[in-house]
């Protein structure tokens, strides 16, 4: 008994591993750690992007009179201007939008989940996770009827040299534009969505642990902050695949 | 913590649980979502072209600024944790800026090299 206590003592002192650097468990350090990496991989594909966009020409001519052709790189509003249920009606970039209002709820009901654990509200807990699987895959959702339009194309579609015609888009064919626009699109979304979707499995096991009471139990919530810190920084990719997929 | 603590600590907390403060979340969510309504304004009233895309990408900053200081934290952070995030992101900023024209110069050489 008396060496245990000798052993509590010891380990508090800053020399003796009682110390945590930057005043952050080894967890969340550990999870920063991890984004930086990641951030790493998505500035990669922004690099790729930038660099090969740079290399096909700009459409030069007036936006209304705005036609697909592999010739130049597409105004990203003609291409994604589609909505579910809205047939052959020109909505641009309103569909996208309205996946950045889900990603960015799904954020903000995230932060409730985590400050609800610093109060230790298990119900909140619960509540908070809950949402924000929801809205989460909500946007995986969207993000495949997106890859569904995209791919599937429209009636126009594209003639090949051998006369047939051509509708959507793959890894080899783009009725939109370049085929490297396709591409780019297909990995950047998709790099995006895994992410997403590896975020929702992490909420589910932290939403089961919750329920079974198992972080009330070890007396604080912390590993749903720092599912919460991985949530927030795929949120944070979207915001620039957003700009420079959709936007610019 | 020892084991034995657990208990007491379980015990502590039900009854008591402290009402929720959530002002400061919802007003990070608002200016999200009127940057991006910006965004929008200026995607459909304003012509493409180098103009428009700084204020897109100095926005995106904006943005990216209140989600990581805010929603992750950060700002909230020890000084140290703060430079050790932000330091490697700087400077991946600049890889980017400096990758995209320097490959924009080197690509444009190789392919007209022979013209």
């Amino acid at each position: 008994m008396s060496t245990t206590t000798t052993l509590e003592q010891a380990n508090t002192t800053t020399w003796d591993g009682g110390n945590e650097p930057m005043k952050a468990s080894y967890g969340k350090l550990m999870m920063w750690f991890f984004l930086l990496s990641d951030a790493f991989t998505f500035c990669a594909f922004l690099t790729a992007y930038g660099a090969i966009r740079h290399r096909h020409h700009a459409y030069t001519g007036a936006p209304e009179d705005f036609t697909f052709s592999t010739a130049y790189w597409p105004i990203p509003e003609k291409v994604f201007n589609a909505f579910p249920g809205l047939h052959g009606v020109d909505l641009p970039l309103a569909f996208v939008a309205l996946m950045t209002m889900i990603l960015i709820l799904s954020s903000v009901t995230m932060v409730l989940a985590v400050e609800a654990g610093h109060r230790m509200d298990k119900a909140d807990v619960q509540k908070w996770l809950l949402w924000t699987i929801l809205f989460g895959s909500a946007f995986v959702g969207c993000q495949a009827w997106e890859w569904g339009h995209f791919i599937t194309g429209t009636e126009q579609g594209m003639t090949l040299p051998d006369g047939s015609v051509f509708h959507g888009a793959n890894l080899k064919f783009n009725q939109y534009g370049p085929v490297l626009f396709a591409d780019l699109f297909f990995f950047i979304t998709g790099f995006h969505g895994t992410h997403v979707f590896s975020g929702i499995v992490l909420l589910i096991i932290m939403f089961i642990n919750t329920v079974n009471g198992t972080y009330q139990r070890r007396g604080h919530y912390e590993m749903v902050e720092k599912v919460g810190l991985y949530w927030h920084f795929v949120d944070l990719v979207w915001v620039f695949v957003f700009t420079f997929f959709y936007l610019v | 913590m020892a084991a034995h603590s657990h208990h007491a600590h379980d015990e502590h907390n039900v009854g008591e649980i402290p009402p929720a403060q959530t002002k400061g979340i919802w007003k990070v969510f608002f200016i999200l979502c009127a940057i991006t309504a910006v965004e929008f304004a200026f995607a459909f009233m304003m012509d493409a072209g180098m103009l428009r895309n700084s204020i897109f990408i100095v926005l995106t900053i904006v943005k990216a600024f209140y989600i990581v200081a805010e929603f992750m934290h950060l700002k909230h952070e020890t000084k140290s944790l703060i430079w050790t995030i932000m330091i490697p992101l700087v400077l991946l900023v600049w890889l980017i800026i400096a990758l995209i024209s320097e490959g924009a110069y080197y690509g444009d050489s190789v392919f007209n090299y022979f013209k």
